[in-house]
């Protein structure tokens, strides 16, 4: 009975939804990032690698230029350059996607965790209070990006859950309409669809798979690293070594569960999301007794439910046909 | 120069590793006429046609197009030329519909990047009233029949301007009265003052609908005929090199002991509807049972299920006395049961794998190719080229990749694999789909062989022709039922033609 009552409080707790935005957040850049790569036929699980350097790059460049927004641009930058790797082992080399993706996760978490010490003098993670001491700043910095407060009162359920919002919160849900209207609406997205499905086809009417392939692939870079960078200077203000934690796997199984559509995506986003704020205000329920040993299974919670409702849609969903597989045109 | 001509390819050579797919080929085509390219599969006519299409790059030789010499670097070249291609496997994005396919890459717009479905939708209602070409624009590619996905094609070429449009075997796929629509499309075409190649193994149709025809052979170029004054027989032995038996001699053969019996199947298609009903036959050893039909009448459905690919419903299978219903097409195989599928790129082979891997796919695990688990390659390459010489696959190149070979040389392929080591049983569906004059002879024989082995054999086809020739006994289906039974002997092509359109057996015969 008390167990069935702190569930219902945690639905109860404007809090929930706060922090299930907070946490869908992230997910959602990333898995729009997947979308755009995948749609176009290059399988991207190099989500996870970008979206770790998007939060490194943009926490060390608010570090030393003061502008939590200098350090999204940079991220975005540097994201694009990362995925620019991918697409170019990929789509020039024919290269294998799995590998080059696992390459680069590897490659990130190596160059991130090097570079702890050179760049913020300490290793692990950096600290909040040292952001407004940096010697060559005199003014005190904000190292996060301020939150703006909606027109809705502050004393209403509504107004306590998603009354101070983060801009970038809501620059994710824009950037899933502009995905889906770019996808669908343009015929960049028709092209884009094409050449995930037939290459060959789309070739044979002078479209240019290749171009088209590069777009995709660095767009994705560019949406995971917002993604990583929301984690940083978009929500905790610090860099924590391998902060992401698996966040870029989620973002894929959310971008196979929205079956590849944006919107679909931003659901799922939003599911994985939620089922994470839920394990975490679980966790610090006063109504049931959780013992300091078992709480770490509690972080379980989003991974169990996306191995649960992946297993239940997997055969619904459909990939495009090509996704995956190198374009090779013979001459 | 050229200037009455349309199309004019001079001196092409075209090799690929190991292989001389066009050796100084001479292509001529008038303006306005329908110009015929046959030959052997594999003597280079998809090669040919491809270079021509700007998908491949002629080694030597020119291509003059309207009279003015041109260079094709690729299909953006082909398409400001005038030049239209249905290719032979088509060209189609699945997940798009019609409208979107007509227009990709040349797409309608509003303000440059923002795509305009509606003015899409109402060009291609035009073009396809304009020449007669029936498709639902709003449909999905991968749910509409082959014949409509033909159609999206020719209206793709035409949307794009094309003044001369290339059909790379558009029959291979078509039942005969889809062939005759898209022969009164090409007509219709021809009095508009368009100009077309039209690549066919089928003679009768080539005799119909062509003007001129340049014969192939092993990448040169044979013969150049003109349809009115030449006849299949003439053709045929221009393409082959020889006289070609176009209907071969079925030698009397008894029959033995039933080896495969289906009782009342149901199968589903993969809308979930009933695609086959009730189907109940008979299989002896040593005879050939023909299973006639218009396309999409269950009989893929059919062979699928008694072949272990698709779930069996309701009924009984049952192989050499044993029950086999809903066993997996492994311990089928095991039991000596071969199956030549209609699609061999989905079903028959890995197109990535080189040929001696295809020549043992479902036989892998058997002695000789594997020894205690692991693959015996030895074995295996000696296997593949005595199959190879045995059916004269060409090129004799067991290393090559699957997707390399010409259509026709993949089907041999297939039926190599299939029709040896000894099978008991073997459902055998468009075995000649594309196949050459000479192969089809070929295949044919082979069947026959097997008949005369007693293996008990079902053949499913589209072309009454091969039903006739070949069959012991011709079962109709229709809408997955049975029609009737008849022996090919004692009825006629209008017979069994009013049992495909839907009558039984009883009300054809009162
Ligand atoms: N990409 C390739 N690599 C190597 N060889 C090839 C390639 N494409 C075609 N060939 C070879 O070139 C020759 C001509 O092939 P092509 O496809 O033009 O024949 P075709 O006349 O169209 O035959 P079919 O009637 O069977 O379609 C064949 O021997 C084929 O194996
Ligand atoms: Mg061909």
């Amino acid at each position: 009975m008390r167990v069935l009552e702190a569930l219902l409080d945690v639905f109860r707790n404007p809090q929930f939804y706060s922090i299930s935005l907070t946490a869908s957040t992230p997910l959602i850049f990333a898995s729009l990032g997947g979308v755009f790569s995948e749609i176009t036929g290059v399988v991207n699980i190099a989500l996870e690698g970008i979206m770790l350097m998007g939060a490194f790059v943009s926490t060390a460049f608010t570090y030393y230029t003061g502008d939590p927004w200098i350090g999204i641009l940079m991220a975005m930058v540097v994201g694009m350059g990362v995925a620019w790797l991918h697409a170019w082992a990929s789509i020039k080399w024919w290269g294998d996607q799995i590998v080059s993706g696992t390459a680069i996760i590897l490659m990130a978490q190596g160059i991130t965790g090097f570079l702890m010490k050179p760049v913020f003098g300490q290793v692990g993670q950096t600290d909040l209070e040292k952001f407004k001491m940096v010697k060559h700043i005199t003014r005190e910095i904000n190292p996060i990006i301020k939150p703006i407060k909606l027109p809705i009162p502050e004393k209403t359920f509504l107004g306590q859950a998603i009354g101070t919002i983060s801009p970038l919160v809501i620059l994710a849900f824009v950037s899933v309409f502009i995905g889906w209207f770019i996808i669908y609406k343009t015929t960049l997205g028709l092209r884009m669809r094409s050449v995930g499905e037939n290459p060959e086809a789309a070739d044979t009417l002078g479209v240019n798979v290749y171009g088209i392939r590069y777009f995709g692939v660095m767009m994705s870079g560019v949406f995971a690293s917002i993604g990583g960078a929301f984690l940083s200077v978009g929500d905790t203000g610090i860099f924590k070594e391998l902060m992401t934690g698996g966040r870029g796997f989620i973002a894929l199984a959310a971008m196979i569960l929205g079956n590849w559509n944006p919107i679909g995506a931003m659901l799922a986003s939003i599911l994985f999301g939620a089922s994470e704020a839920f394990a975490n205000q679980l966790q610090s329920s006063k109504l049931i007794e959780v013992s300091s040993s078992v709480k770490p299974l509690f972080n379980m919670v989003p991974f169990v439910v996306t191995l649960i409702v992946i297993s239940g849609f997997i055969g619904k969903t459909r990939p495009p046909s090509a996704d995956g597989v190198p374009y090779k045109k013979t001459d | 120069m050229y200037e009455e001509y349309a199309v004019v390819m001079k001196g092409i050579v075209k090799r690929f590793p190991g292989v001389l797919a066009n050796d100084h080929v001479d292509l001529f085509v008038r303006k306005g006429e329908i110009h015929a390219v046959v030959g052997e599969n594999g003597a280079g006519k998809t090669t040919l046609m491809n270079q021509l299409y700007g998908l491949l790059h002629p080694d030597e030789g020119d291509i003059y197009i309207f009279g003015n010499k041109v260079i094709i670097r690729g299909p953006k070249d082909a398409i400001k030329n005038g030049i239209g291609m249905v290719h032979q496997h088509f060209m189609l994005v699945g997940n798009l519909t019609v409208a979107e396919n007509v227009v990709l890459g040349s797409e309608t717009t509003r303000g440059g990047v923002i795509f305009d479905l509606r003015e899409a939708r109402r060009k291609v209602k035009e073009l396809s009233e304009r020449y007669g070409l029936h498709v639902d624009v709003d449909a999905k590619i991968e749910d509409i029949p082959v014949g409509m996905q033909q159609r999206v094609e020719i209206i793709k070429t035409l949307y794009r301007g094309a003044e001369i449009l290339v059909f790379d075997e558009p029959t291979a796929v078509l039942t005969p009265q889809e062939t005759e629509e898209l022969f009164e499309v090409m007509r219709r075409l021809k009095a508009a003052g368009k100009t077309m190649i039209f690549i066919s193994h089928k003679l009768n149709e080539v005799m119909e609908i062509s003007d001129n025809i340049t014969v192939m052979r092993l990448g040169k170029v044979t013969a150049n005929l003109v349809t009115r004054e030449t006849n299949p027989r003439e053709i045929a032995r221009a393409m082959v090199g020889r006289d070609v038996v176009l209907r071969v001699e079925k030698p009397p053969h008894e029959p033995k002991e039933v080896v495969f019996e289906v009782e009342d199947l149901w199968v589903k298609d993969n809308r979930g509807l009933d695609a086959v009903r009730g189907v109940s036959l008979k299989v002896r050893a040593g005879e050939i049972v023909g299973i006639a039909g218009v396309a999409g009448n269950g009989q893929s459905e059919f062979v699928e299920a008694i072949t272990g690919l698709r779930k069996i419903e309701r009924g009984k299978v049952t192989l050499l006395g044993r029950d086999i219903t809903g066993l997996d097409p492994r311990s089928l195989r095991n039991m000596r049961m071969t199956h030549i599928p209609e699609d061999r790129h989905k079903y028959g082979m890995v197109l990535q794998y080189p040929a001696y891997y295809n020549m043992i796919l479902g036989k892998h695990w058997w002695e000789p190719y594997s020894v205690r688990g692991f693959l015996n390659h030895p074995a295996i390459f000696e296997g593949s080229k005595e199959l190879f010489e045995e059916f004269d696959v060409r090129p004799r190149n067991v290393n090559m990749l699957g997707g390399n070979f010409s259509g026709g040389n993949q089907q041999k392929i297939v039926v190599a694999r299939e029709v040896s080591g000894n099978p008991k049983f073997t459902a055998i569906a468009q075995p000649t789909r594309g196949l050459d004059v000479g192969a089809i002879e070929f295949i044919h024989r082979t069947i026959l062989k097997l008949r005369e082995n007693d293996v008990a054999i079902l053949l499913v086809s589209m072309e009454l022709e091969e039903i006739f020739s070949l069959s012991d006994r011709i079962l109709v289906m229709y809408e997955g039922r049975i029609m009737g039974e008849v022996m090919p002997e004692k009825t006629t092509v209008e017979e069994v033609g009013l049992m495909m359109a839907g009558k039984r057996l009883e009300e054809v015969r009162t």
